[in-house]
């Protein structure tokens, strides 16, 4: 079939791979096929005009949405479905949320609890869900606020914080989990531009540490300096892909160029 | 810490001095109303037909306060399981699965659709209905335990059962009101954190729903202690039964309706303090600074007063 050979041509050992990706929503095709990999320790940036399909492309990688045709699989496994003998099986919710546990996600609105102050916000899914002992998860905590910069934070409730900073604490809060991948979906958006900074500086951090991340973003200077590849969507497909150098000096194709001229 | 910083109280020093605003018509409404008032009490403390020392009798008496003691069993007792039931009850109406929602849907409409005291009664004389309940297997001879309604299912236990079924499904509601007004980015935060549904609907959501849900259950509650009066229809002795029961004894039927009236009246108010506590807890990080308790308010009234005062003197002084 299709898929094997495409299977064959790309490379298997990637962290996530994503093969003939298809969404719908009613009528809508958002996502038109997207073969995609992101390698273990590489940072992803998906550009493109708003529309595109770049933000639901990062949702259907942890399952917030489902794929209505493709593949995508993170750390070798088929996300939210089983595959026996061919065919595909959904899967319970509870196994999906087992698999989400290996991808952290950080959002535009920044989604933090509001019932809870940051570092049980930070502490909430360790513990309750990794069931990882409290004392352990609470020494990280308190590392992960220093390494976002906020350690004096630690009992304020997100509303008694800036954009910014509840942005770094959901950082922290998807790292604590300690997963194999992160996905930023317009993490720094939402954010009054003096406060942008601050977010991109945790994660250009991330991205120099090793942290495999895919980052849907505007910031083009971001994904220049901290990018290893730069994907291009426009429409449901990928329409260039590949290091910072060439897609944004050297644009083959003329709706990236476009998108270039408008955004630089 | 610095939540503190936030809330201690500004120093007033620099503030301008400010001719307050003359507002003559809250003294004149002040004194007509204090005229209604006082033509009111007259007229009732004039009353030939009403015999205070009855009420004062009563007030404390044995029967009464057995009563009220009762009232508030039935009304802890049927609030607490209604609002676990209300919970599970909107959790199914919200779960998806087609025949939990029509479960729901259905126990709703038919516990909101009919009288509170036509269900009352209906568990009052549940024995008419079936005069054995049985634990066995249906269609076949197997039982595994059997007893008479009527010794099981006492007066008592019949009408908390009626106003607990009826409450879960007005709460039911209420409840699922405060799960819709929760964002939708809590859920996703929560599942992109690997939680299940579950876990997200016990430590996410319902948290977060409790501070839209504990206002109008306040209300609830209310009606719920009002309400246990309708038991007197199966004679339940709570206080309503036992005070109509002594005044059919000593026709004092208006003094011993006062009596009454003013339990009630105090069982709200003293059941109103726990409902400030619980949305001060579960609005916490809802706002910037947290709520504050009724001390602190009043503290700051006594304060802003305190302030005034100073101001006063201190143009005096000049």
């Amino acid at each position: 079939m299709g898929d094997q050979v495409l299977n064959q041509v790309l490379d298997d050992t990637s962290l996530v791979r994503l093969r003939g990706v298809r969404k719908r929503f009613g009528p809508l095709e958002v996502l038109k096929g997207i073969d995609m990999d992101v390698r273990e320790g590489e940072v992803t940036c998906l550009l493109g005009p708003s529309g595109s399909g770049k933000s639901t492309l990062l949702r259907c990688i942890n399952h917030l949405e489902s794929i209505n045709g493709g593949k995508i699989y993170v750390d070798g496994e088929l996300v939210g479905y089983r595959e026996k003998n061919g065919e595909l099986y959904e899967m319970h919710p509870r196994a999906v949320a087992k698999q989400r546990r290996k991808i952290g996600m950080v959002f535009q609105r920044f989604n933090l609890f509001p019932h809870k102050t940051s570092i049980e916000n930070i502490m909430e899914a360790p513990v309750g869900v990794a069931r990882r002992s409290r004392s352990d998860v609470r020494r990280e905590a308190f590392e992960l606020l220093e390494k976002v910069g906020l350690s004096e934070w630690a009992n304020h409730y997100p509303a008694q914080l800036s954009g910014g900073q509840q942005q770094r604490i959901a950082i922290a809060r998807a790292l604590a989990m300690k997963p194999k991948i992160m996905l930023f979906d317009e993490p720094t958006s939402a954010l009054d531009p003096e406060l942008v900074g601050d977010v991109l500086e945790v994660m250009r951090d991330l991205a120099q540490a090793g942290t495999t991340m895919v980052v849907v973003t505007h910031e083009i200077g971001f994904a220049r300096s901290a990018a290893d590849t730069v994907v291009f969507m426009d429409d449901g497909v990928v329409v260039e892909s590949g290091s910072p150098g060439d897609v944004f000096d050297h644009p083959q194709n003329d709706r990236t160029r476009g998108f270039l001229d408008s955004v630089l | 810490m610095s939540t503190k910083v936030a809330t201690a109280a500004p120093s007033r020093e620099f503030d301008n001095v400010v001719h307050p605003l003359r507002r003559p018509g809250r003294w004149v409404s002040t004194v007509v109303i204090l005229f209604l008032l006082v033509a009111f009490v007259q007229a009732i403390a004039t009353n030939k037909n009403i015999d205070f020392p009855t009420i004062g009798e009563f007030m404390f008496h044995e029967r009464i306060l057995s009563g009220v003691r009762l009232t508030l069993i039935i009304t802890v007792i049927s609030m607490a399981a209604a609002a676990i039931l209300a919970v599970i009850i909107a959790s199914m109406r919200m779960s998806g699965n087609p025949v939990l929602v029509a479960v729901a849907a259905i126990y709703v409409w038919a516990f909101r659709g009919t009288p509170l005291l036509v269900q009352i009664v209906i568990w009052g004389y549940f024995g008419l209905i079936f005069d054995k309940i049985t634990v066995g297997i249906p269609f076949t001879d197997i039982v595994f335990w059997q007893a008479d309604t009527n010794t099981l299912l006492t007066a008592l236990v019949a009408g908390i059962i009626a106003l607990t079924l009826n409450e879960a499904a007005y709460s039911s509601e209420i409840v699922r009101s405060g799960m819709l007004s929760v964002d939708e980015g809590q859920r996703e935060a929560a599942a992109s954190l690997g939680m299940s549904p579950r876990y997200c609907f016990m430590r996410i959501l319902l948290p977060q729903a409790m501070r839209v849900i504990i206002p109008p259950m306040g209300n609830q509650l209310i009606s719920m202690i009002k309400n246990t009066s309708l038991l007197s229809l199966i004679a339940v002795l709570e206080l309503y039964t036992q005070a109509t029961q002594i005044s059919a004894q000593n026709l004092r039927q208006v003094e011993l309706l006062i009596v009454v009236s003013i339990w009630y009246l105090a069982i709200v108010s003293v059941l109103s303090v726990p409902q400030h506590y619980l949305e001060r807890y579960f609005g916490r990080g809802s706002t910037k600074n947290q709520p504050q308790t009724l001390m602190e308010k009043a503290r700051e009234y006594t304060g802003a007063i305190q302030v005034q005062r100073a101001h006063k003197r201190k143009r005096k002084g000049n």
